[in-house]
Protein backbone atom coordinates (compact mmCIF):
# COMPACT_ATOMS: atom_id res chain seq x y z
CA UNK A 1 0.00 0.00 0.00
CA UNK A 2 1.07 3.34 -0.91
CA UNK A 3 -0.10 5.51 2.20
CA UNK A 4 0.88 8.73 3.06
CA UNK A 5 1.94 8.78 6.88
CA UNK A 6 2.48 11.76 8.78
CA UNK A 7 3.37 12.22 12.70
CA UNK A 8 3.32 8.56 12.62
CA UNK A 9 -0.25 7.75 11.19
CA UNK A 10 -1.24 5.62 7.78
CA UNK A 11 -3.34 7.80 5.70
CA UNK A 12 -4.95 6.23 2.19
CA UNK A 13 -5.78 9.62 0.71
CA UNK A 14 -2.95 12.04 0.00
CA UNK A 15 -5.81 15.33 -0.68
CA UNK A 16 -5.88 17.34 2.22
CA UNK A 17 -9.15 19.72 2.25
CA UNK A 18 -10.36 23.08 4.04
CA UNK A 19 -13.57 23.21 5.51
CA UNK A 20 -14.46 27.07 4.57
CA UNK A 21 -15.95 29.08 2.06
CA UNK A 22 -18.74 26.44 1.66
CA UNK A 23 -22.37 27.79 1.12
CA UNK A 24 -23.63 25.34 4.25
CA UNK A 25 -23.08 22.64 6.00
CA UNK A 26 -24.68 20.57 3.40
CA UNK A 27 -22.35 21.46 0.83
CA UNK A 28 -19.14 21.30 3.36
CA UNK A 29 -19.43 17.43 3.77
CA UNK A 30 -21.05 16.33 0.39
CA UNK A 31 -17.49 18.20 -0.84
CA UNK A 32 -14.95 16.59 1.82
CA UNK A 33 -16.74 13.13 1.05
CA UNK A 34 -16.46 13.50 -2.99
CA UNK A 35 -12.70 14.17 -2.06
CA UNK A 36 -12.01 10.88 0.05
CA UNK A 37 -9.69 13.34 2.14
CA UNK A 38 -9.35 11.83 5.79
CA UNK A 39 -7.29 15.12 6.75
CA UNK A 40 -9.64 18.35 7.32
CA UNK A 41 -8.39 21.40 8.17
CA UNK A 42 -10.63 23.62 10.69
CA UNK A 43 -10.46 27.21 12.00
CA UNK A 44 -10.97 28.00 16.08
CA UNK A 45 -13.03 31.19 16.43
CA UNK A 46 -14.95 32.84 19.18
CA UNK A 47 -18.20 31.49 19.40
CA UNK A 48 -21.53 33.96 18.65
CA UNK A 49 -22.37 35.31 21.72
CA UNK A 50 -26.63 34.80 22.18
CA UNK A 51 -26.76 32.67 19.05
CA UNK A 52 -29.68 29.77 18.74
CA UNK A 53 -28.40 27.12 20.85
CA UNK A 54 -29.81 24.65 18.14
CA UNK A 55 -27.57 26.11 15.37
CA UNK A 56 -25.63 23.39 14.25
CA UNK A 57 -21.72 23.01 14.77
CA UNK A 58 -18.91 22.03 12.42
CA UNK A 59 -17.88 19.28 14.66
CA UNK A 60 -21.16 17.49 14.38
CA UNK A 61 -21.09 18.00 10.65
CA UNK A 62 -17.61 16.06 10.42
CA UNK A 63 -16.78 14.10 13.63
CA UNK A 64 -13.59 13.29 14.77
CA UNK A 65 -14.47 9.98 14.90
CA UNK A 66 -14.86 9.75 11.11
CA UNK A 67 -12.16 12.66 10.17
CA UNK A 68 -8.61 13.46 11.35
CA UNK A 69 -9.14 17.52 12.26
CA UNK A 70 -6.45 19.64 11.71
CA UNK A 71 -6.80 22.96 13.51
CA UNK A 72 -5.07 25.93 11.77
CA UNK A 73 -3.86 29.44 12.81
CA UNK A 74 -5.57 31.26 9.93
CA UNK A 75 -5.70 35.15 10.56
CA UNK A 76 -2.77 34.41 13.54
CA UNK A 77 0.17 37.25 12.63
CA UNK A 78 1.93 36.56 15.74
CA UNK A 79 3.75 33.62 17.17
CA UNK A 80 1.71 34.30 20.14
CA UNK A 81 -1.50 34.55 18.83
CA UNK A 82 -0.58 31.21 16.94
CA UNK A 83 -0.02 29.48 20.04
CA UNK A 84 -2.36 30.52 22.21
CA UNK A 85 -5.56 29.49 19.15
CA UNK A 86 -3.76 26.10 19.02
CA UNK A 87 -3.71 25.35 23.16
CA UNK A 88 -7.35 26.20 22.70
CA UNK A 89 -7.94 23.88 19.91
CA UNK A 90 -6.23 21.33 21.85
CA UNK A 91 -8.80 21.08 24.94
CA UNK A 92 -11.66 21.32 22.55
CA UNK A 93 -10.46 18.56 20.81
CA UNK A 94 -9.93 16.51 23.78
CA UNK A 95 -5.88 16.32 23.79
CA UNK A 96 -5.57 16.22 20.03
CA UNK A 97 -1.48 17.00 18.99
CA UNK A 98 -1.75 17.28 15.03
CA UNK A 99 -2.59 21.08 14.17
CA UNK A 100 -1.55 23.19 10.98
CA UNK A 101 0.86 26.19 12.14
CA UNK A 102 0.40 29.32 9.78
CA UNK A 103 1.50 33.02 10.65
CA UNK A 104 0.62 35.08 8.30
CA UNK A 105 2.92 38.30 7.51
CA UNK A 106 0.39 40.68 5.68
CA UNK A 107 -3.23 40.90 5.04
CA UNK A 108 -3.23 41.85 1.67
CA UNK A 109 -1.09 38.60 0.04
CA UNK A 110 -1.79 36.28 3.12
CA UNK A 111 2.14 35.55 2.93
CA UNK A 112 3.47 33.85 5.57
CA UNK A 113 5.54 35.57 8.58
CA UNK A 114 8.69 33.15 8.35
CA UNK A 115 10.12 34.59 11.43
CA UNK A 116 7.12 34.29 13.84
CA UNK A 117 6.59 30.95 12.04
CA UNK A 118 9.84 29.27 13.10
CA UNK A 119 9.46 31.29 16.63
CA UNK A 120 5.77 29.24 17.28
CA UNK A 121 7.16 26.17 15.84
CA UNK A 122 9.79 26.31 18.61
CA UNK A 123 7.49 26.16 21.10
CA UNK A 124 4.72 23.97 19.80
CA UNK A 125 7.01 21.19 19.23
CA UNK A 126 8.37 21.57 22.73
CA UNK A 127 4.43 21.61 24.02
CA UNK A 128 4.24 18.04 22.05
CA UNK A 129 2.24 19.90 19.34
CA UNK A 130 2.97 17.64 16.16
CA UNK A 131 3.19 20.02 13.14
CA UNK A 132 2.02 20.65 9.99
CA UNK A 133 3.86 24.02 9.44
CA UNK A 134 2.84 26.29 6.29
CA UNK A 135 5.65 28.39 4.91
CA UNK A 136 7.28 30.11 1.73
CA UNK A 137 8.77 28.24 -0.76
CA UNK A 138 12.43 29.37 0.68
CA UNK A 139 14.07 25.69 1.21
CA UNK A 140 16.42 26.71 3.67
CA UNK A 141 13.24 28.06 6.11
CA UNK A 142 12.03 24.58 5.38
CA UNK A 143 15.03 23.21 5.82
CA UNK A 144 14.91 25.18 9.57
CA UNK A 145 11.06 24.07 10.28
CA UNK A 146 12.37 20.06 9.83
CA UNK A 147 15.17 20.71 12.05
CA UNK A 148 12.79 21.86 14.65
CA UNK A 149 11.14 19.34 14.98
CA UNK A 150 7.54 20.25 12.75
CA UNK A 151 5.89 16.40 10.84
CA UNK A 152 5.36 17.83 7.73
CA UNK A 153 6.20 21.27 5.69
CA UNK A 154 4.16 23.19 3.38
CA UNK A 155 4.97 25.23 1.12
CA UNK A 156 2.83 27.65 -1.09
CA UNK A 157 2.32 26.72 -4.39
CA UNK A 158 0.87 30.37 -4.67
CA UNK A 159 -0.97 32.65 -2.25
CA UNK A 160 -3.48 31.55 -0.46
CA UNK A 161 -7.08 31.69 -2.29
CA UNK A 162 -5.62 32.72 -5.39
CA UNK A 163 -5.83 29.86 -7.45
CA UNK A 164 -2.82 30.75 -9.62
CA UNK A 165 -0.88 27.19 -9.60
CA UNK A 166 2.65 26.13 -9.33
CA UNK A 167 4.26 29.06 -9.95
CA UNK A 168 7.67 28.09 -9.00
CA UNK A 169 8.23 24.17 -9.31
CA UNK A 170 12.25 24.27 -9.04
CA UNK A 171 12.19 25.38 -5.42
CA UNK A 172 8.96 22.95 -4.55
CA UNK A 173 11.57 20.42 -6.36
CA UNK A 174 14.61 21.25 -4.09
CA UNK A 175 12.55 21.73 -0.78
CA UNK A 176 11.22 17.40 -2.00
CA UNK A 177 14.39 16.96 -2.29
CA UNK A 178 16.06 18.33 0.66
CA UNK A 179 13.28 17.10 3.06
CA UNK A 180 13.18 13.74 5.27
CA UNK A 181 9.51 14.82 6.48
CA UNK A 182 6.19 14.40 4.37
CA UNK A 183 6.18 17.83 1.71
CA UNK A 184 2.35 19.16 0.61
CA UNK A 185 1.59 21.54 -1.34
CA UNK A 186 -0.36 24.08 0.90
CA UNK A 187 -2.10 27.06 -1.15
CA UNK A 188 -2.96 28.05 -4.65
CA UNK A 189 -4.06 25.57 -6.57
CA UNK A 190 -6.70 26.47 -8.95
CA UNK A 191 -7.72 23.30 -10.71
CA UNK A 192 -6.92 19.86 -11.34
CA UNK A 193 -3.80 20.00 -13.26
CA UNK A 194 -2.40 22.20 -10.64
CA UNK A 195 -2.76 19.51 -8.36
CA UNK A 196 -1.31 16.77 -10.31
CA UNK A 197 2.05 18.14 -10.90
CA UNK A 198 2.00 18.87 -7.20
CA UNK A 199 2.42 15.15 -7.01
CA UNK A 200 4.43 14.63 -10.21
CA UNK A 201 7.02 16.69 -8.52
CA UNK A 202 7.24 14.01 -5.69
CA UNK A 203 4.85 16.08 -3.00
CA UNK A 204 3.49 14.31 -0.64
CA UNK A 205 0.30 15.27 -0.85
CA UNK A 206 -1.43 18.62 -1.66
CA UNK A 207 -3.71 20.54 0.68
CA UNK A 208 -6.43 23.12 -0.57
CA UNK A 209 -9.40 24.64 0.20
CA UNK A 210 -10.94 27.66 -2.18
CA UNK A 211 -10.16 25.56 -5.46
CA UNK A 212 -13.03 23.14 -4.18
CA UNK A 213 -15.03 25.70 -2.55
CA UNK A 214 -15.08 28.31 -5.10
CA UNK A 215 -15.38 25.96 -8.08
CA UNK A 216 -19.14 26.57 -10.04
CA UNK A 217 -19.77 23.01 -9.19
CA UNK A 218 -17.73 22.23 -6.04
CA UNK A 219 -18.77 18.67 -5.17
CA UNK A 220 -17.81 17.63 -8.94
CA UNK A 221 -14.16 19.35 -8.25
CA UNK A 222 -13.83 17.63 -5.46
CA UNK A 223 -14.07 14.60 -7.05
CA UNK A 224 -11.86 15.75 -10.04
CA UNK A 225 -9.46 16.92 -7.51
CA UNK A 226 -9.19 13.30 -5.33
CA UNK A 227 -8.79 11.65 -8.93
CA UNK A 228 -5.76 14.88 -9.64
CA UNK A 229 -3.83 13.56 -7.01
CA UNK A 230 -4.09 9.92 -7.36
CA UNK A 231 -3.24 10.60 -11.22
CA UNK A 232 -0.32 12.58 -10.08
CA UNK A 233 1.41 10.36 -7.34
CA UNK A 234 0.50 7.23 -9.83
CA UNK A 235 2.86 9.19 -12.60
CA UNK A 236 5.54 9.92 -9.78
CA UNK A 237 5.79 6.63 -8.89
CA UNK A 238 5.70 5.39 -12.28
CA UNK A 239 8.64 7.62 -12.99
CA UNK A 240 7.98 9.69 -16.53
CA UNK A 241 10.01 9.22 -19.40
CA UNK A 242 13.13 11.33 -20.01
CA UNK A 243 12.36 14.45 -21.85
CA UNK A 244 14.01 14.50 -25.65
CA UNK A 245 13.38 17.78 -26.76
CA UNK A 246 14.99 17.27 -30.26
CA UNK A 247 15.14 13.77 -30.51
CA UNK A 248 11.19 12.53 -31.94
CA UNK A 249 11.05 8.80 -31.84
CA UNK A 250 7.93 7.19 -33.47
CA UNK A 251 5.58 4.95 -31.72
CA UNK A 252 5.07 2.91 -34.31
CA UNK A 253 7.99 0.82 -35.90
CA UNK A 254 9.69 2.17 -38.51
CA UNK A 255 10.49 -1.37 -40.22
CA UNK A 256 7.67 -2.84 -42.60
CA UNK A 257 6.32 0.71 -44.00
CA UNK A 258 5.14 0.34 -47.50
CA UNK A 259 7.12 1.99 -49.89
CA UNK A 260 6.32 5.65 -51.84
CA UNK A 261 4.92 4.77 -55.17
CA UNK A 262 5.73 5.79 -58.46
CA UNK A 263 3.99 7.67 -60.36
CA UNK B 1 -22.96 43.05 40.67
CA UNK B 2 -19.68 41.83 38.55
CA UNK B 3 -18.72 42.34 35.14
CA UNK B 4 -17.15 40.18 32.80
CA UNK B 5 -15.63 40.45 29.48
CA UNK B 6 -16.84 37.52 27.29
CA UNK B 7 -15.09 37.61 23.75
CA UNK B 8 -14.39 41.13 23.94
CA UNK B 9 -18.63 42.23 24.94
CA UNK B 10 -19.02 43.35 28.74
CA UNK B 11 -22.06 41.58 30.00
CA UNK B 12 -23.38 42.21 33.48
CA UNK B 13 -24.57 39.54 36.60
CA UNK B 14 -25.92 40.26 39.60
CA UNK B 15 -25.00 37.54 41.34
CA UNK B 16 -21.57 35.50 42.04
CA UNK B 17 -21.96 32.32 39.54
CA UNK B 18 -19.04 29.56 38.41
CA UNK B 19 -18.04 28.83 34.86
CA UNK B 20 -20.70 25.86 34.31
CA UNK B 21 -23.43 28.37 35.53
CA UNK B 22 -22.21 31.24 33.13
CA UNK B 23 -22.08 28.48 30.16
CA UNK B 24 -25.52 26.84 30.96
CA UNK B 25 -27.00 30.34 31.59
CA UNK B 26 -25.54 31.00 27.74
CA UNK B 27 -26.75 27.75 26.53
CA UNK B 28 -23.51 26.28 25.88
CA UNK B 29 -23.22 23.68 28.64
CA UNK B 30 -22.14 20.34 26.60
CA UNK B 31 -21.32 22.29 23.46
CA UNK B 32 -18.26 21.33 21.74
CA UNK B 33 -16.40 24.95 23.13
CA UNK B 34 -13.19 25.44 25.15
CA UNK B 35 -12.81 28.42 27.38
CA UNK B 36 -9.68 30.86 28.30
CA UNK B 37 -10.33 32.74 31.60
CA UNK B 38 -7.70 35.40 31.91
CA UNK B 39 -5.44 34.13 28.85
CA UNK B 40 -5.25 30.61 31.08
CA UNK B 41 -7.02 27.74 29.45
CA UNK B 42 -9.54 25.78 31.67
CA UNK B 43 -10.05 21.70 31.54
CA UNK B 44 -13.59 21.25 31.21
CA UNK B 45 -13.37 19.58 34.04
CA UNK B 46 -13.04 22.14 36.23
CA UNK B 47 -15.37 24.25 34.94
CA UNK B 48 -18.20 23.69 37.89
CA UNK B 49 -15.60 24.80 40.28
CA UNK B 50 -13.96 28.11 38.47
CA UNK B 51 -15.26 30.37 40.41
CA UNK B 52 -15.87 34.12 38.27
CA UNK B 53 -14.75 37.14 40.00
CA UNK B 54 -15.79 41.39 39.10
CA UNK B 55 -13.00 41.73 35.62
CA UNK B 56 -12.49 38.24 34.15
CA UNK B 57 -12.17 38.11 30.84
CA UNK B 58 -13.42 35.21 29.21
CA UNK B 59 -12.67 33.90 25.39
CA UNK B 60 -15.00 31.32 24.40
CA UNK B 61 -14.14 29.56 21.33
CA UNK B 62 -15.48 26.57 18.55
CA UNK B 63 -14.45 25.05 15.56
CA UNK B 64 -15.52 26.78 12.33
CA UNK B 65 -14.67 25.94 8.66
CA UNK B 66 -11.20 27.18 7.12
CA UNK B 67 -8.55 26.24 4.96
Amino acid sequence: MDDFIVAGKHYSSRLLVGTGKYKDFNETSAAIEASGAQIITIAIRRTNIGQSPNEPNLLDVLPPSRYTLLPNTAGCYSADEAIRTLRLARELLDGHSLVKLEVLGDPRTLFPNVVETIKAAEILVKENFQVMVYTSDDPIIAKQLEEIGCVAIMPLASLIGSGMGILNPWNLQIIIDNTKIPVLVDAGVGTASDATIAMELGCDGVLMNTAIAAAQNPILMASAMRKAVESGREAYLAGRMARKPYSASPSSPIEGTLPAQSQ
Amino acid sequence: MIQLTINGQPQYFNNPLNLQQLLEHMLLQNKRIAVELNGEIIPRSQFTEQTLSNGDQLEIVVAVGGG
